[in-house]
């Protein structure tokens, strides 16, 4: 077993959380973001496709999910950056015994702003569950629990999974999903009722081209600034929804492919978004042996490559669906992740590129946080544990994980 | 005669320790027998079984040498005094 290390992050220090198929690390580096420090591995050797940093309300949790070939899938989270973390006795994600579904994994976890004790999760097989207080009990979201297009949801190559959660920053009522397949779906009830919202999204391995629902999308990024502002890799296809997902609009232009897995926003700029065009949905490289990140800055009215410091032969790599993600630093940071376990790490906004981590295990999760207030301190150490407020958790094997 | 159960050593992590738990009870079969596994020890429940009771994919059980997936499941009739054994599968990636 690979021995675990550990990081201990300062406030305003920035998180890049990765996910791997043989467990979760936490890289952190001061706001230069040129000399990283790596912990972990934590779950050693089960897939780790979600993480999360909670820093809302003074918090500094961590958040990841373990699937474990054997024991299942479960959340854990830790208050000290991975030093301890909580076990569960029961499994806090599950699916109630009536609806004959059984967890497979948990693809993404989401931390609503303006909400500090809700989390949403998005699994497998497809469907959304909610916390309302802090991560210790967890519902599924019945609306999607029961929706009438489940029968006819079909898993893609990944199984079939709700992966991609957005809600709306201004209105807490509404949020788009994105599933694969099955395709969009948006509430504006608070989940009661999730309508299809794919219109002007094409497909191509079903005979109707523009259905309602079945498409295979493959991430959605909220514009900053412009919350009815959304952009949409689909598995062939990059659009862009100007009405909150109710329409469309292709916005493949000089791309050397419109296929591709991973999409990320700007966290100041409503016009700029990321992704990393793949050759096809056969083969799956980055186009010509080059590993480029590609790049709008109007909207999608066209993309730019970006290619320094990442290499240019026989770079023949993937970064999957939910490996790269953006800090909310100015300039911002731009992250991802590849199937052959590179990190790579831009702190100007994908002019340059800096290889920050390799040998790591095939990469499937990359998150960012900025460390809060409190950072490197337990509630105790910043002065005990707060009257009428429980103990929070620490490594406790067979204990129910009670804090919030 | 009681029923001894031996679980594997990451599940001895949620059982206080214990590699092999006696079911003081008799049970019919080895539904009843993890029932009486969870009383004693309930973390063990989720990771051996799913939200549909059924065992996980890559976890075997026996009694005595029979695996329970090429008998009556949950089902399998425990003899008196039997050993059981929760064996993690070869499985993996």
């Amino acid at each position: 077993m690979p021995s675990v290390q550990h990081v201990s992050p300062k406030k305003g220090d920035v998180l890049v959380l990765v996910g791997t198929m043989k467990g979760a690390f936490v890289l952190t580096a001061d706001r230069g973001r040129k000399k990283w420090k790596v912990g972990g591995p934590y779950s050693i050797g089960s897939p780790v496709y979600a993480m999360a940093y909670d820093n809302r309300q003074g918090r500094h949790r961590l958040w990841w999910a373990t699937q474990s070939f054997r024991w299942g899938t479960f959340l854990s989270s830790s208050d000290d950056f991975g030093k301890t973390a909580t076990q569960p006795e029961t499994y806090s994600v599950k699916f109630p015994a009536e609806s004959g579904l059984t967890l497979k994994n948990i693809w993404q976890l989401n931390l609503p702003a303006g909400e500090p004790d809700t989390l949403y999760c998005g699994v497998e097989p497809s469907c959304l569950f909610v916390s309302r207080d802090a991560g210790q009990s967890w519902t599924p979201v019945e609306g999607m629990l029961n929706h009438p297009h489940r029968a006819q949801w079909q898993p893609g190559g990944g199984g079939l999974c709700l992966h991609t959660i957005v809600p709306h920053p201004a209105n807490h009522n509404s949020m788009i999903i994105a599933m694969s397949t099955g395709g969009c779906y948006r509430t504006d009830d608070g989940g009661k009722t999730w309508k299809p919202r794919n219109v002007g999204v094409r497909v191509q391995f079903m005979p109707e081209k523009y259905p309602e629902f079945g498409q295979c999308v493959h991430k959605i990024a909220r514009a900053a600034g412009k919350p009815e502002r959304l952009y949409l890799q689909n598995h062939w296809g990059l659009y862009r929804s100007d009405d909150n997902g109710d329409t469309w609009k292709d916005i493949a232009k000089n791309v050397p492919s419109d296929f591709g897995f991973c999409m990320a926003g700007h966290p100041h700029d409503s016009e700029t978004a990321y992704i990393v065009p793949i050759e096809s949905d056969e083969y799956r490289c980055t186009p010509e042996g080059k590993l480029r990140v590609y790049r709008t800055r109007n909207g999608g009215g066209s993309w730019e490559p970006l290619s320094g410091g990442l290499p240019q032969k026989n770079a023949l790599e993937t970064v999957l669906r939910d490996s790269m993600s953006t800090d909310s630093m100015d300039p911002a940071g731009v992250y991802f992740g590849t199937r052959s376990g590179k990190v790579y790490g831009s702190h100007d906004e994908g002019k340059s590129w800096q290889l920050i981590q390799e040998g790591l295990p095939p990469v499937v999760c990359v998150k960012t946080g900025i460390v809060g207030d409190g950072a490197g301190a337990s509630p105790q150490r910043r002065g005990g544990t707060e009257k009428g407020k429980k103990k929070p958790a620490t490594k406790s094997a067979g204990k129910k994980s009670r804090r919030k | 005669m009681p029923v001894t159960i031996n679980i594997p050593s990451y599940l001895a992590t949620f059982a206080n320790g214990q590699r092999s738990v006696k079911v003081a009870a008799s049970p019919a079969n080895v539904s009843d027998a993890l029932e009486a596994l969870w009383k004693l020890h309930p973390a063990l429940r989720d990771r051996v079984v799913d939200e549909q009771n059924q065992v996980r994919q890559h976890i075997n059980v026996f009694v005595g040498d029979e695996c329970i997936r090429f008998a009556q499941g949950l089902a399998t009739t425990v003899p008196d005094g039997a050993e059981i054994m929760i064996v993690p599968a070869v499985s993996g990636g």
